[in-house]
């Protein structure tokens, strides 16, 4: 009988004040080993995405709108430049949308994990939390990839442009956070995906001043932009890559814009969890 | 009499209009093994729930090693163990990580961890499974897993909900004996059952649920005694016949149930109850004595039977 086998019992074992400062980095760990057994496709995607969209939107549709407009460009740049910040923060938009709507639906209706976790020391704010900080991981090397293959397409001008690497994350974590709290609520997750996918995550896209500005789309239709996160991340993303021109009262629109959006989706997301969780 | 381990007072839980558990009381002591035995939709699995410190009670009282659940969820939940009717396993995972992550959720070290799960792949025999995925296990590897996983942080009382669904008679004999083991390391076991058998092997007593309510309680030896005689004689005279033979059989044993297949005649002593019948000229097509059980003590209770 080796060592382990005497029982000492959870009275003695388990440290419940630890698992609850620590809960959420808990659940984080057990997602993040379920990324990695996926992590090529995953890291497939992320330099494949970039490169693709660089290459067809960005060089090839760029090399003929950047003949037509002429030296002046689109908002002063080539159109690989002032393509290439949207596109970063899409790919974060993106990365954490898959890590929280996926596995929050996985784990209230498919394999029902959350409520395997719930039956530990773990509350449902901790399972929240934790399945949302993996989406931040998830976000921050899509958009640190995302941003190697713009520097090698010679699409950042400015020496701060690094700190679009932060907004994007950013943007990522608010639009996943308030995705998570959506999905947390699904009971039929099929009608959802087909709403999400054709009536939000595409117009989002388009209408977001990705491809030409904002302002250059009917004013009725501008409106999409202004509660889209991707615009708001996009705007920043251009102004510190770039120097696109943005005033200081917008540039707190954006970041405020973005907090209040994180903190109603986090808020919703933790109390949703635990009402579901206890049912 | 010891404090008890958990003790419930009027425990009541209403989904909406529809009332799953109707103010229930009973006591479980350290060490013990208790049973909820009932058909599907008795109220044992919300029951569970809210002994697990996840479902919240509509009202009543509750007390889990001397806590409030709706006050210390999370410090009750640290002492429980807890097996769920489906298995809920990370099946991305493989066998030996769906172990350790368990483990890591309850705060144990990395260290101990390691070490309790080469522990518990040998106690649920599935060593060789250590790598595999468990989406390629099979439904009684699955079970064994999910009971393993329970054991991890080696809790206080370990909470088995229909353990043994959708087993074969092998699987169920394997895990019966990993329970009793359990039970000798002093761990309380509760389990729900609507299997009269597993009740009748697992359980030092249990109570009877039906419609969200307790119909009786007692050891399993006890329940019988009270509510059934000491055996059963069992006729069938043809599904069409059964009716008809038992109006007119009544008179002649203690207590008597036409169900649409058989008949149930309940007697101190089947055999002679038996030639009496052939003696009386009937002619059941088949006959069987046998010794009363749990399932006799809920049709006597309820009037139904528990697997319908």
């Amino acid at each position: 009988m080796t060592l382990t086998q005497i029982r000492q019992g959870s009275l003695v074992l388990v440290d419940t004040a630890r698992v609850q400062s620590r809960g959420a980095l808990y659940v984080a760990q057990s997602r993040i080993r379920q990324m990695m057994k996926w992590i090529w496709l995953i890291l497939g995607i992320a330099i494949a995405n970039p490169i693709l969209y660089l290459i067809s939107v960005g060089i090839g549709l760029g090399g003929l709108i950047d003949k037509s407009v002429g030296p002046a460009g689109v908002d002063g740049v080539k159109y690989l430049t002032f393509l290439a910040p949207a596109l970063l923060a899409q790919a974060a938009i993106q990365g954490t949308m898959d890590e929280t709507v996926f596995p929050t639906i996985e784990g209230f209706k498919w394999h029902k994990t959350f409520y395997s976790m719930n039956a530990t020391p773990l509350s449902g704010v901790q399972i929240s939390y934790g399945v949302f900080l993996t989406a931040l991981f998830r976000a921050f090397y899509t958009v640190v990839l995302y941003f190697g293959v713009m520097w090698a397409f010679g699409a950042l001008e400015s020496p701060r442009a690094w700190l679009a690497i932060p907004t994007a994350v950013f943007a990522g974590a608010s639009f996943g956070a308030l995705m998570q709290a959506l999905a947390a609520r699904l009971e039929d997750e099929n009608i959802f995906f087909v709403v999400l996918g054709r009536f939000v995550m595409m117009p989002l896209f388009m209408f977001s001043g990705t491809f030409f500005p904002l302002t250059s789309m009917p004013f009725f239709l501008q409106w999409i932009g202004w509660i889209s996160p991707l615009w708001h991340a996009t705007e920043l993303g251009r102004h510190l890559t770039y120097g696109h021109a943005i005033s200081p009262t917008m540039l707190w629109v954006h970041f405020v814009f973005l907090g209040i959006m994180l903190v109603i989706g986090l808020y919703f997301s933790a109390r949703i969890f635990t009402k579901r969780l206890a049912k | 009499m010891p404090n008890p381990l958990i003790s419930a007072r009027g425990l009541t839980k209403k989904f909406g209009d529809f009332t799953a558990v109707n103010g229930i009381d009973f006591d479980v002591f350290k060490g013990e093994s208790f049973g909820f035995l009932g058909p599907n939709g008795a109220g044992k699995s919300t029951a569970m729930r809210i002994i697990g410190a996840t479902s919240q009670r509509t009202s009543g009282t509750i007390s889990i090693l001397g806590k409030d659940p709706e006050l210390h969820g999370p410090q009750i939940r640290a002492h429980l163990g807890v097996v769920p009717q489906q298995d809920n396993l990370d099946m991305q995972l493989s066998v030996a990580e769906n172990l350790y992550i368990y483990g890591r959720y309850f705060g144990l070290s990395r260290k101990f961890v390691k070490g309790k799960v080469d522990e518990l792949l040998a106690f649920a025999q599935l060593e060789e499974k250590r790598n595999a995925k468990v989406e390629t296990l099979s439904g009684g590897m699955k079970r064994r897993l999910t009971i393993a996983r329970a054991l991890v942080s080696e809790p206080e009382i370990l909470m088995l909900d229909e353990p043994t669904t959708g087993l074969d008679p092998q699987a169920r004999h394997i895990l019966w004996d990993r329970l009793f083991r359990l039970k000798e390391q002093g761990v309380t076991l509760l389990i729900t059952t609507h299997f009269m058998d597993e009740a009748e092997q697992l359980c030092d007593r249990l109570i009877v649920m039906d419609k969200g309510s307790i119909m009786a309680e007692g050891s399993p030896a006890s329940l019988i005694k009270n509510y059934a005689t000491k055996e059963v004689l069992e006729l069938r005279f043809g599904s069409d016949r059964n009716q008809e033979m038992g109006a007119k059989l009544r008179t002649m044993c203690e207590r008597i149930e036409e169900l649409p297949d058989r008949v149930l005649m309940y007697t101190e002593d089947g055999e002679a109850l038996l030639e009496e019948i052939y003696a009386a000229d009937f002619h059941p097509k088949t006959s069987l004595v046998r010794r009363s059980s749990l399932e006799d003590v809920f049709l006597r209770l309820t009037g139904r039977t528990l697997i319908e």
